[in-house]
């Protein structure tokens, strides 16, 4: 039985101690916001400028100018700040962000990360991903364990284009929790059921 | 009282100088915060070869579109073009020859050439096809040398501003319109509210008029939602 989305999203919530900030990018990872108990008191922090994002709005609070770097609209909580896009990049570089939550083409087992672009392929541009690997002080990888055609995206080597390197400390896929390390990826948790074979790891 | 010489009248009045080939900034994150009238007051006047420094040039077929798809644009520096099939199609045809930043070495680029700063070093972008051609330096961690990024013009929209240029941005509209603004040879605001000296305290003042050169009452905002997202129910 491997995790559900949900289940994905819940267990990274877990890993956040009280009082921490998170970055969270953009499809998958925006489910982890769901998932962050209130009580925990994280703060939520989005790359176009603010700090402290709280759930959606209502038809009433919704407001064209209160967005995450989904453009999506947001609401904040009590404790919430706005700022530029460059201070928020500075909280992001200058190592102030206790964990980003990104998804991934591929993770490779040395730590690099492939989240960009794909060559021949549409591009869309890397927006913050390359900041915040690199300034984040974990960066966690949220992603399915294979692509849509069957293949890892665990890897020994990734030949993509990369967005970091050596940047990547943790992987959640639907078959569990994994750390690259020393050129291979060590085992921290699997989904029920989920054999290491079931994994294909490099 | 004498008038400041820094007020226009309209956007058409604030843009008319703009030449063919100028370099030109617009603030805005997406469509939020973006200077509605500027873009469309600078499109009427279909100027050519224009090199825009915008997060997105524009999206979903609004904002900086309006401009590609008159080709006024040439070249482009941003750090995401998803959702926007219209600047996508110009790439790729090399209509428009794009210069993709990270964003946070976008927004510094901007703020540096504000501020004075030539060149600074940033790990990001190390070891990926951002650090092409670019000097490396390791100090605790290997960094590669980015160089400022001005403009002749910034175009930015604030909720409030005076006549001296003192701006107040509302919620996440501010983005990189401040940077922007310190950026640009001539900075062009457009605002909501037009209010008098003295009305925006001076603690909340979010960017001093000193980096304004000039400020005119905008209209007609139509502040798009990209993604409207609501609470189930509510």
């Amino acid at each position: 039985m491997s995790w559900t989305k949900d289940e994905m999203a819940q267990y990274i919530a877990n890993l956040f101690p009280d009082y921490s900030s998170v970055n969270l990018g953009i499809g998958l990872p925006s489910l982890v916001a769901e998932k962050v108990a209130s009580e925990k008191n994280i703060m939520i922090h989005s790359e176009n400028g603010v700090l402290g994002v709280s759930g959606r709005p209502t038809k009433e609070t919704v407001s064209p100018t209160l967005i995450n770097a989904g453009k999506e609209t947001i609401s904040i909580k009590d404790g919430a700040s706005f700022f530029d896009s460059s201070l928020s990049f500075g909280m992001i570089r200058g190592g102030h962000i206790d964990f980003c939550v990104l998804g991934a083409l591929e993770v490779d087992a040395s730590g690099n990360l492939a989240n960009w672009m794909i060559p021949g392929k549409k591009l869309t541009g890397m927006g913050g991903a390359m900041d915040l690997v690199n300034g984040a002080k974990k960066v966690i990888i949220m992603m399915g364990h294979f692509n849509k055609k069957g293949e890892e995206k665990l890897v020994k080597n990734t030949n993509l284009p990369l967005t970091g390197m050596g940047v990547v400390s943790d992987v959640i896929t639907d078959l569990g929790h994994f750390q690259p390390k020393n050129g291979t990826f060590h085992i921290v948790k699997l989904a029920p059921d989920v054999k290491e074979e079931d994994c294909k790891l490099p | 009282m004498k008038k400041s010489p820094k007020v226009f009248s309209s956007a058409k009045e604030a843009v008319k100088d703009i030449p063919d080939g100028a370099t030109i900034m617009s603030g805005g994150f997406g469509l939020c915060g973006i200077p509605e009238n500027s873009i469309n007051a600078i499109a009427n006047r279909e100027i050519k070869n224009l090199t825009v420094i915008s997060n997105n040039i524009g999206n979903s077929g609004r904002g900086l579109v309006t401009w590609l798809v008159k080709d006024m644009i040439v070249k482009a520096y941003c750090s995401y073009v998803g959702g926007n099939p219209d600047l996508e199609e110009r790439i790729h045809d090399k209509r428009v020859t794009v210069e993709l930043v990270p964003q946070g070495t976008f927004s510094e680029r901007i703020r540096a050439a504000g501020l004075g700063i030539r060149a600074f070093y940033t790990p990001t972008g190390y070891g990926t096809l951002v650090a092409e051609g670019k000097e490396v330096k390791t100090f605790d961690k290997p960094c590669i040398l980015e160089e400022a990024l001005g403009a002749d013009f910034a175009i930015i929209k604030a909720q409030k501003g005076d006549e001296y240029g003192n701006l107040w941005f509302k919620e996440t509209a501010r983005n990189f319109s401040p940077l922007m603004a310190m950026a640009a040879k001539t900075t062009i605001v457009e605002v909501e509210e037009f209010v008098g000296l003295g009305e925006i305290p001076p603690e909340d003042i979010h960017l001093p008029g000193l980096f304004v050169q000039r400020i005119y009452q905008g209209e007609n905002y139509k502040n798009d939602i990209e993604f409207e997202k609501i609470q189930e129910g509510k």
